[in-house]
């Protein structure tokens, strides 16, 4: 077993008590004395001039005390921050001059309740003339398109062509090119929860008080920058529970208009976006891609090089979304060993709502597209699907292994998972189940995907896509501190939206100085009090939080060892630490142990190693290992250290009748080093495959011609429940990472990495005896059925009458 | 505005106010009764992160006015533990299975369940889905739920009669 | 999303009822589970100046059978009717089609009535009561009348119901002797509002051929649809695949279905054969079951 004795074991967590209990706190929670309310009104156009706006029937309404328009908010405050440097392009909470979408925010009224401010909404009128507006982000790129930010001069954000190896050479090798089409249609992670912000200016001392369900780095100073404050004017509260979030809780537009509002009102304010205000303009909307990828391959299934297009319609404001084209360059090969790639990516404005990051930030729609390219070289060389993936697998032996883009992947072990996934999953037999299934005239496939979650960012995409932004530290910090009574609590710099935080610091804390993690209490800080930190995003907290709370109870350790070395009169060398006791390695009876330690730094100076502080207590903030350098002139970077490495096979069915894709199986290989909580791991991977079936199969953010959302409910936006979601057998494998304390890595994206992929290799591999493919996510019943119809009608031509 | 004298019963104990005639029983209940564990989670009826117990049947609470609800009993997430404190077996399988993560869907989970189980004891796994349905859940994909529900179903199977 | 301001007033009987829809002339809505309508007044897509709650009417609940003719309250929930013993054996369609009502949570509260009454061209209640030609029963402070339900809807979520009458039970034609029913429709996800929905239902003669048959149709045109010329070629033949593919397609022939972000109008209609043809399918062999 492992040489832990916390780490890798079953143990229920430090969170769930409070929540089955019903004792969470999230932001709707926190109610304070006078609370004002806030209610929008959303723009009913996808590109329209305001002009007069008469606010005088809502304020005249009992119980409204503020009626804000744009023009006030852009008098008195910065712009909303974004990821590139796009002067013409200006963001603020509230349309300015004009609308960009529909359900962009144009008026906020604040009142006693949210019922009166909403009654006071409709009263608010605007006159809107409507302009010319795009929402096909070809379309935008042609000559003459109308343009989302006329200051902008274009609807292109960004679009750069990297071209890493010796592409043209490798084509020119190569016996075959084989090009494929996909797209990655308009989803999200669509928490449960809705973003909400409360917000309170305390006058007695200039500070403004935040709660709010927000997953967001550096969100204080995007806060602070808005508002025109000294940043240590606003103190987040982190301990606010967040009701799910993988990704998409940035709120920085509601939190700035919550702001403002609470300093303009004197009173506390508060916005918890209904559904609906959630669903069409709550800037949560993910990728929105058409790939092109070419792949250069031998007649033995080895794949040379690639070129990929990649084409983002990332909606109205740039945000951070963007820069999810630029997180795929730190896996741009997946686990394969191709030598040389070419890799443009392209930004388009459309009147859409803004894209947010999504979990995986752009990586799931990346590794679509190649595990889809995989699928058909397969087909095309008449392959076995899984032999050109092993043919292509990059091999343990050969970590640290540098991709094209300047990238070392730390460790993996591809092929030695994916034999155990395949065996766990009898995949003889499952192939035999399918082809019986078959045989009875029905429609079965099976889907295979192979892929890579990088994990740990730093914020090197930050440099690669914006040469203008040179950050390249994305830190994470943690502090221990031992009470006088030798109690430990740890206290982290981020709020927690389901991730296990507080049992991950524990059980890291409790391993490095030998206590039950149970008695380890971690408190989340608030922002003024927090050391520095950048939020739980990039499937980083396992390798930053857990390599930071290491480091804090290390230090700890050290300092005990030193006052017992003073204390025992021995060299430090000669003592031993074991269950917070010290021992004298030279004579066990020689020992000092935790209380006495405790007593003599927090109560005997006297008896303390001379300069050493008093107290017990310590800090880590840790810089992503192998973070802090510039990527290169052409583009090559070391974004994430660490990479985990998932495999899928599943078993579907198709009704013939309906398009309806049914999934019988499901089988996820799974390797992210060193597992800290067993449960917690495999609760974010069962997540993350039924995410990713969602989008594979039944989400999607669609607009129709009239530039309206069409799927702005729950009734319309599908997702999955129960029924939707099969039984799902988990394969552990554990390569550590030799670049974290404890070898782990991230895991807070796995499954959702994979799943769509494996959702649409299995069902093209039920269609494949027709002839039939499906490039488009999700893959809607009526598409399925379109195809399978056109077949029908393309047979019954051919055949003739 | 429209106000209302509502009498509840909530968890076994009396409540009784006057309230906005157009308040949801889920924000009665979080707002007026001060119980903030039944969650929003879409106010149209679809999420079931509000599902209260109504007289002992699961239903939305985001689906019917505080008024609707006058003289009848609730019970929600609060209520599901014993008096002292003690975990109810459902809950305490739920913390066993991690059957949650960001528990926001949780305490609608759990009244689904329980509803199921004070049913029918011995579930089979079909009638394990069926129940929960009508919840949905972003964080877990179902898997530890309904491994959860399971194991309580085991766990109250082994207790004497 | 919260519903805009109104007045409540808790009906004690079918009269006290009528007397306050008559009373607020055309300004109140009656609420029974508020499955539907409480969202839609969330969404202020329903913005009634009184609601008239009759959720607690002891006379529009209960499930009984009198003769050939099973009468449902108006105000049955639609869990009660999923677990009546009554409807699993006299009328099988019913049976059949109510799990398909949202979910569980859902039919605890919602009504039959409430289901019948919003018309909502894509649910069961109103299908089945179609397809069986229901009788639906209604008040007014005028009096008592009743209507067919055949003759009830006049579009998605119209129908003939004046703005003051109640819809107080639902009289639905119990089939005696080889019978057999089929329900099947198509939805995204389980448990959601169909697509297109088909309802059948099937009396054999003693050598298996069709004495008389019924086919509904919902999700597919502005109202649910009994489709009689297609349920009429069945009558005197064998319910064979070839028979029983004629019918279907003349079913989705008498659709008019439209286009959305879900599926295009050929979709379903394809879909609609698809279903009926399952619903004939399974209708035909529970009938031949039939000693
Ligand atoms: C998430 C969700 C999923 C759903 N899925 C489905 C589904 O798949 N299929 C489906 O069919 N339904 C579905 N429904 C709707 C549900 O079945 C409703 O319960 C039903 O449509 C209405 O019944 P109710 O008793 O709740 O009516 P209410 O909401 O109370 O009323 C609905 C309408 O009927 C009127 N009304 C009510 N009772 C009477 C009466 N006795 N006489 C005259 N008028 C009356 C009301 O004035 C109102 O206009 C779903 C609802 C939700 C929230
Ligand atoms: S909040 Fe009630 S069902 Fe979603
Ligand atoms: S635990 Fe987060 S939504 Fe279910």
């Amino acid at each position: 077993m492992s040489e832990y004795r916390y780490v890798g074991r079953k143990r229920r967590t430090k969170e769930d008590r409070r929540f089955i209990t019903g004792l969470g706190r999230y932001v709707a929670d926190v109610t304070l004395p006078g609370m004002s309310h806030v209610a929008l009104v959303l723009s009913p156009h996808p590109a329209a001039r305001i002009g007069a706006i008469d606010t005088a029937a809502a304020l005249a309404l009992p119980g409204v005390q503020a009626v804000v328009t744009g023009a006030e908010i852009a008098r008195h405050t910065n712009p909303i921050l974004h990821g590139l440097a796009l002067p013409g392009v200006r963001w603020y909470p509230l349309a300015v001059g004009q609308v960009r979408y529909v359900g962009e925010w144009v008026v906020a009224v604040v009142a006693a309740s949210r019922h009166i401010a909403e009654d006071a909404a409709e009263l608010v009128r605007v006159d809107y003339e409507p302009m010319a507006w795009v929402g096909d982000p070809e379309a935008a790129l042609a000559p003459g398109a109308p343009l989302v930010h006329p200051d902008h001069g274009s609807n292109l954000f960004y679009r750069r062509t990297f071209v890493w190896g010796d592409v043209a050479g490798d084509f020119a090798k190569a016996h075959h090119r084989l090009a494929s089409k996909v797209y990655w249609g308009r989803s999200a992670t669509v928490p449960i929860e809705t973003f909400g912000v409360v917000a309170n200016w305390n006058r007695g001392n200039d500070l403004l008080d935040v709660w709010a369900s927000i997953q967001m780095p550096k969100y204080p100073d995007q806060m602070a920058h808005c508002l025109r404050l000294p940043l240590n004017a606003i103190r987040v509260h982190y301990d606010v529970d967040v009701g799910g979030s993988y990704g998409v809780k940035r709120g920085i537009k509601h939190s700035v208009l919550v702001g403002y509002l609470a300093r303009k009102l004197l009173m506390p304010v508060r916005l918890i976006e209904d559904r609906l205000e959630n669903m069409v303009g709550g800037d949560m909307h993910g990728p929105d891609r058409r790939f092109d990828v070419t792949l250069a391959f031998d007649a033995d299934g080895l794949i040379r090089s690639m070129k990929m297009r990649a084409l983002d319609d990332i909606g109205c404001y740039p945000g951070r979304s963007p820069l999810q084209l630029a997180k795929p360059v730190g896996a741009i090969v997946g686990p394969y060993r191709i030598q040389s790639v070419e890799y443009e990516a392209v930004a388009v404005a459309t009147n859409k709502t803004s894209q947010v990051a999504v979990r995986g930030f752009g990586q799931a729609p990346t590794n679509y597209a190649i595990e889809t390219a995989i699928d058909r070289v397969a087909a095309h060389l008449g392959m076995d699907r899984l032999a050109v993936r092993r043919r292509n697998f990059i091999q343990s032996h050969e970590f640290p292994y540098r991709i094209p883009s300047g990238t070392d992947y730390d460790s993996g072990d591809y092929d030695a998972v994916l034999t155990k996934t395949v065996a766990r999953a009898k995949l003889e037999a499952l192939i035999a189940r399918r082809d019986a299934l078959r045989a009875e005239g029905r429609l079965a496939g099976i889907g295979f995907a192979t892929c890579l979650e990088p994990s740990g960012g730093n914020g090197a995409f930050e440099p690669l896509f914006n040469p203008a932004n040179d950050t390249t530290t994305w830190m994470e910090s943690c502090q221990v501190k031992v009470d006088a009574l030798g109690g430990v609590t740890a206290t982290i710099a981020t709020s927690t939206a389901g991730q296990g935080h507080q049992t991950l610091v524990a059980t890291v804390t409790g391993e490095e100085l030998g206590f039950d993690p149970d008695c380890i209490r971690v408190v989340h800080a608030d922002s003024l009090q927090a050391l520095p930190g950048n939020s739980p995003v990039a499937s980083r907290m396992a390798i930053m939080l857990g390599g930071a709370a290491a480091g804090a109870a290390r230090q700890i350790k050290e300092r005990v060892l030193a006052i017992a070395a003073h204390n025992l009169q021995r060299p430090v060398d000669r003592l031993v630490y074991r269950e917070g006791a010290v021992f004298d390695l030279d004579n066990e009876l020689r020992t000092l142990n935790w209380a006495e330690l405790v007593r003599i730094a927090h109560r005997k100076y006297h008896q303390m190693p001379p300069g050493m502080e008093p107290g017990l207590q310590a800090s880590y903030v840790w810089e992503v290992p192998k973070g802090g350098t510039m990527p290169t002139a052409d583009g090559r970077v070391q974004m994430y250290p660490c990479y985990s490495f998932e495999c899928h096979i599943a078993l579907v069915e198709i009704d013939r009748g309906t398009g309806q894709v049914a999934i019988r199986d499901w089988f996820m290989g799974h390797d992210c080093g060193t597992v800290i909580n067993p449960d917690i791991v495999h609760g974010m991977s069962y997540g993350g495959i039924a995410h990713g079936i969602g989008a594979a199969l039944y989400e999607e953010f669609a607009y129709d011609e009239n530039g309206q959302l069409v799927a702005g409910s729950f009734v319309d936006y599908l997702l999955p429940s129960v029924h939707e979601i099969p039984e799902i057998a988990l394969v552990d494998h554990c390569t550590p990472s030799p670049l974290t304390p404890m070898g782990q890595k991230g895991s807070g994206e796995s499954g959702y990495l994979g799943a769509p992929a494996a959702v649409a290799s299995a069902v093209n591999d039920a269609l494949s005896p027709l002839g039939i493919t499906i490039d488009r996510l999700p893959m809607h019943p009526s598409r399925i059925e379109q195809a399978l119809a056109d077949k029908r009608a393309d047979m019954g031509e051919r055949e003739g009458p | 505005m429209n106000r209302q004298a509502v009498r509840l019963t909530v968890n076994g104990k009396p409540w009784h106010g006057e309230v906005p005639t157009r308040l949801t029983l889920v924000d009665c209940l979080r707002e007026e009764v001060g119980l903030t564990g039944t969650h929003v989670g879409c106010e149209h009826g679809v999420c079931g992160a509000c599902s209260v117990l109504l007289d002992g049947e699961p239903v939305r609470s985001c689906l019917m006015f505080a008024v609707q609800a006058d003289g009848r009993a609730i019970t929600t997430v609060e209520g599901l533990a014993a008096p002292d404190g003690a975990l109810s077996p459902l809950q305490d399988a739920f913390w066993e299975c991690h059957a949650l993560q960001c528990g926001y869907c949780t305490p609608g989970m759990l009244i689904a369940a329980h509803a199921l189980i004070a049913r029918n004891p011995a579930p089979s796994d079909g009638d394990i889905r069926e129940a929960l349905a009508g919840n949905l859940c972003r964080c877990t994909g179902y898997q530890q739920i309904v491994d959860a529900v399971r194991l309580a179903r085991r766990r109250m199977g082994e207790v004497p009669p | 999303m919260k519903a805009a301001e109104f007045a409540y007033a808790r009906a004690l009987s079918v009269a006290d009822a009528v007397a306050l829809l008559a009373a607020a002339a055309g300004e109140a809505k009656l609420i029974a589970g508020g499955q539907t309508l409480v969202p839609l007044m969330a969404m202020r897509l329903a913005r009634p100046a009184l609601l008239v709650d009759i959720d607690g009417i002891a006379e529009l609940n209960g499930i009984a059978m009198v003769g050939d003719t099973l009468r449902i309250g108006a105000g049955t929930r639609q869990a009660e009717i999923e677990r009546s013993g009554l409807v699993g054996r006299e009328v099988r369609l019913l049976a059949l089609a109510i799990g398909h009502v949202g979910h569980g949570q859902i039919r605890n509260r919602g009504t039959i009535g409430g289901s019948i009454a919003h018309g909502d061209p894509a649910a069961e209640l109103p299908l089945v009561a179609v397809t069986l030609g229901a009788t639906l029963l209604t008040e007014t402070s005028a009096g008592a009348g009743e209507i067919s339900a055949r003759d009830f809807y006049l579009g998605p979520m119209t129908t003939t119901l004046p703005a003051d009458a109640l819809i107080t039970r639902i009289d639905l034609p119990i089939w005696r002797g080889r019978v057999g029913a089929g329900f099947h429709e198509m939805s995204p996800r389980r448990g959601d509002f169909a697509l297109a929905a088909a309802a059948a239902q099937v009396e054999l003669d003693g050598r298996g051929r069709c004495r008389r048959a019924v086919i509904g149709v919902g999700g597919a045109a502005p109202t649910p649809i009994a489709c009689a010329d297609a349920a009429r070629l069945l009558e005197g033949r064998t319910l064979d695949d070839t028979l029983i593919a004629a019918a279907a397609s003349a079913a989705a022939a008498l659709t008019e279905p439209a286009s959305d972000s879900h599926g295009s109008a050929e979709y379903r209609r394809r879909l609609t054969a698809v279903l009926v043809a399952r619903a004939l399918k399974d209708a035909a062999t529970m009938a031949r079951a039939v000693p």
